[in-house]
């Protein structure tokens, strides 16, 4: 019985007031900050991840207002479950989709900046009328012991509504199965099909992984051929989509002469020249186009 | 001295900007992700007034937001992979067979 009641002493009662001040001043302005940044990145993955920042700053909110369970809970459910659903989701969607910027709607966006000042100032004025009082002082059935309290409540008052919630979660997994299940329209591709299909494709080999013969086998680094030009099919198109990828393609991966050259003087000339700093690494003599696409059909 | 009505008035903040953003976003889990963000605005002023009246019914309403959220969140991501598999979109502007 005494660890419910330290958890909760810990994070709120014992904490000294300067320090519940300090750190709602401290939480409050990076949870909006964040949650401003998440309205205006353009990019999927960073709006998760800045979504993550106020759902974990909220967290260390509910435990100074003295609701360790629910900080627990909205970490390991919130943070770690529900987020890491919408990165698996936007891996699947296709991580390197931006929204466009532009206005299907017209005057959208303008539209949207008044709605939201709106209810700003309506929530403002109906919690500015609600004169809200000073906090009840620090009880025992409150904060003595959190979670006995939230299970005598979950079990005794809200016992319905936690069984309905059960028959909702399970709902919610058939759903969802239901919703993610493909149904496979044609008959099975058989073996043969796949080997023909394979050979008419005009590459029967797998495509070359990256880092292939490169000075780094990291994922961005694009395979070197044997005529030591650079294979853009090692790379994956969604890695060699970022743009801040683009000029440290031709650094790093260049081989020296010699070094990673392939041995025959026609090739090790070749090598020289992706060596010297052509970042493309190809289109520097007229015939490299042609080895490099002989090279990465092969 | 950090008082309730402090943590409802940052609730609110965050329960605008995550309304502006399901308004203004045209990707559809970015969408949900503000939901999401209005979801746990709305938590923090129900943990805040539990707090204002000394009594823990408040936790337990944000402990079933909480449960209910992460059920919605689940069936939408499906519905928004079978529309993904179908348009190979995921912005709410393509999804547009039932506008007229």
């Amino acid at each position: 019985m005494s660890h419910p009641a330290v958890v909760p002493t810990v994070l709120a009662v014992g904490m000294a007031e300067e320090t519940q001040t300090l750190a709602f001043w401290i939480l409050a302005v990076v949870s909006v900050a964040a949650g401003l940044a998440m309205v205006l990145a353009r990019r999927a993955v960073h709006c998760a991840m800045l979504l993550a920042v106020v759902m974990l700053s909220l967290a260390v909110m509910y435990a100074l207002l003295g609701a360790p369970f629910l900080a627990f809970v909205q970490v390991i459910v919130y943070t770690g479950a529900v987020l890491m659903l919408f990165l698996f989701v936007l891996m699947i969607v296709g991580v390197n989709s931006r929204d466009s910027l532009v206005e299907t709607i017209k005057g959208q966006r303008l539209a949207a900046a008044v709605v939201g000042i709106a209810m700003l100032v309506l929530l403002t004025l109906i919690i500015g009328h609600a004169a809200i009082g000073p906090q009840a002082a620090f009880s025992a059935s409150y904060n003595g012991s959190n979670v006995t309290g939230l299970a005598q409540l979950i079990f005794t008052t809200y016992v319905f509504p936690f069984e309905v919630t059960s028959a909702l979660l399970i709902t919610a997994a058939l759903g969802a199965m239901v919703l993610a299940h493909r149904e496979r329209t044609g008959p099975r591709p058989t073996q043969r099909e796949l080997a023909r299909r394979r050979i008419e494709s005009g590459r029967p080999s797998p495509l070359p992984g990256p880092g292939t013969y490169a000075r780094h086998n990291a994922v961005d680094m694009p395979a070197l051929l044997p005529d030591g030009s650079q294979s853009r099919l090692s790379v994956s198109p969604v890695i060699s989509g970022r743009e801040e990828l683009e000029p440290r393609e031709g650094g790093p991966v260049s081989p020296g002469p010699g070094e990673i050259a392939p041995p025959d003087s026609d090739g090790n000339g070749n090598g020289n020249g992706n060596g010297n700093g052509h970042p493309d690494g190809n289109g520097s003599s007229g015939d490299q186009p042609e080895q490099e696409h002989e090279g990465a059909r092969w | 001295m950090v008082s309730p009505s402090h943590f409802v008035a940052l609730a609110v903040i965050l329960f605008v900007i995550g309304a502006v953003g399901v308004l203004v976003r045209k990707n559809a889990i970015v969408i949900f992700m503000c939901v999401e963000l209005m979801l746990n605005a709305v938590n923090l002023a129900f943990v805040a007034f539990s707090r204002l009246h000394g009594n823990l019914d408040g936790q337990v309403i944000a402990f079933f937001v909480m449960v209910v959220a992460a059920a919605e969140v689940v069936v939408g991501l499906a519905i928004l992979t079978s529309i993904y598999r179908a348009r190979r979109s995921a912005s709410v502007d393509d999804a547009n067979l039932l506008k007229y």
